[in-house]
């Protein structure tokens, strides 16, 4: 099998401000499946294609913000080298017992130099998407409530020691770098999107000051009409948008950027080119990341460079 | 009926509905480059200290609003909404935008 290591995205635990506000955003509006609440008011979701029990668990604090970021690995012996590896690299890592997350298996967790929580972990209950294995539908009437992106695709992430982060994910799990955006003065990399599969990213770092700081995360859509019509939706709803519809320029990714209603912004994306890991990395100069943001607008603009939860 | 809001900094005035946060109106006002966020209390873009009046919340981020900071009315105008005639100061983020000529920004 080609595929091994780290194989998704699995999940995000993101902190909300009002919780029964966001469960209905979450699953009303952006039309994401609810799937459990637990012990401490959790509240887990995933979306309608996705096969595991969650992808989106939210948590109610009094800071916005990103808990940590949770990645599918192909087995518990890869979860197991994957642990030993990140060890030996000097890297400080914790398991998580199994259940402290709703069926959920255990987790290895560590923290970038970027102050990101992330996690993996091999196994997760199988809940399907509601269409059956044999002789399945192209799709569910689930579809049709809300956004109702297809996956939670992939998080970009604000922080400092992007150079750091990028070595351990392409020298202890697997990832290769697909596109970068240099510094003003071409010496080092102002942000920086990974890939672990043949996804345009599943995940983007860029450097940032304040350490942990949520981006956003992302949700893809089946196409260029789906993103118009979460556009719709979102104005029907009163929705903050930030950026878009329009096409990033890095990644080729049709977009929107918006607000949750505690001001975690999320994406719902679609398309993207398809790399292999062979491929060489596509470089943008920092004078042009306002083509590789907005690619019609040429435009950098503020709000991606400075606001985040 | 909208209340009046009055930037001290400034001296510019604006229409702000009970219903409608601080940072709406502000907005409404087309000052060229108000830093709008994300307008849901949690990116801390948009802080502001309440003078005078009065005034109700929602829930905003503390990583961006201290105790001291309530106790001071200092509060992100995305999730202040007037409940009478209201005077505020920007503060942090918002006042290099409001406070600066256009010819120098
Ligand atoms: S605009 Fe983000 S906190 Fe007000
Ligand atoms: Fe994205």
């Amino acid at each position: 099998m080609a595929m091994t290591g780290v194989l998704r995205p699995g999940h995000a635990q993101v902190r909300v401000l009002d919780l029964e506000e966001s469960v209905r955003f979450y699953r009303d509006v952006l039309g994401l499946v609810e799937t459990g609440r637990d012990a401490t008011g959790r509240v887990y979701f995933k979306c309608w294609d996705e096969r595991d029990h969650s992808s989106y668990v939210i948590r109610q604090a009094d800071s916005a913000g990103l808990d940590f970021f949770g990645w599918r690995v192909l087995d518990t012996a890869t979860l197991d080298k994957l642990d030993a590896d990140l060890q030996a690299y000097g890297i400080k890592t914790e398991r998580i017992p199994a259940g402290e997350m709703l069926e959920t298996g255990e987790r290895v967790r560590f923290t970038l130099p970027s102050g990101h929580v992330m996690e993996l972990y091999a196994e997760k209950s199988k809940v399907g998407n509601g269409i059956p294995l044999v002789n399945p539908a192209p799709w569910s009437k689930a579809r049709d409530h809300g956004i109702a992106p297809i996956r939670l695709d992939h998080a970009l992430l604000y922080g400092p020691n992007v150079a750091e982060v990028q070595k351990i994910f392409t020298e202890v799990l697997g990832f290769y770098l697909v596109e970068r955006v240099l510094t003003p003065d071409g010496n080092g990399n102002a942000a920086i999107w990974l890939s672990c599969g043949q996804k345009v990213h599943d995940i983007a770092f860029a450097e940032y000051p304040e350490p942990g700081k949520l981006h956003h995360c992302s949700f893809l859509m089946e196409s260029w009409d789906q993103v118009l019509r979460a556009g719709d939706i979102m104005s029907m709803n009163t929705v903050a948008v930030d950026i878009g519809p329009t096409r990033h320029g890095v990644t080729r990714g049709c977009t929107i950027y918006a607000w949750d209603p505690s001001g975690n912004r999320f994406e719902t994306f679609f398309g993207g080119h398809l790399p292999y890991p062979d491929y060489e990395t596509m470089t943008w100069t920092f004078d042009n990341f306002g083509q590789g943001l907005d690619y019609p607008q040429r435009k950098l603009h503020e709000t991606f460079l400075s606001v985040v939860s | 009926m909208p209340h009046t809001v009055r930037i001290e900094d400034t001296g510019v005035s604006y229409a702000c509905a009970p219903r409608e946060s601080l940072l709406e109106g502000l907005h409404r006002l087309g000052l060229r480059g108000i830093p709008v966020g994300c307008r849901g209390g949690g990116c801390g873009v948009c802080k502001i200290e309440v003078l005078a009046g009065e005034f109700h919340t929602r829930a905003m981020s503390r990583d961006h609003v201290s105790d001291d900071d309530v106790a001071h009315q200092r509060l992100l105008a995305c999730r202040v909404y007037p409940s009478s005639d209201l005077s505020l100061k920007v503060i942090g983020k918002l006042q290099t935008k409001v406070c600066t000529p256009l010819a120098i920004r």
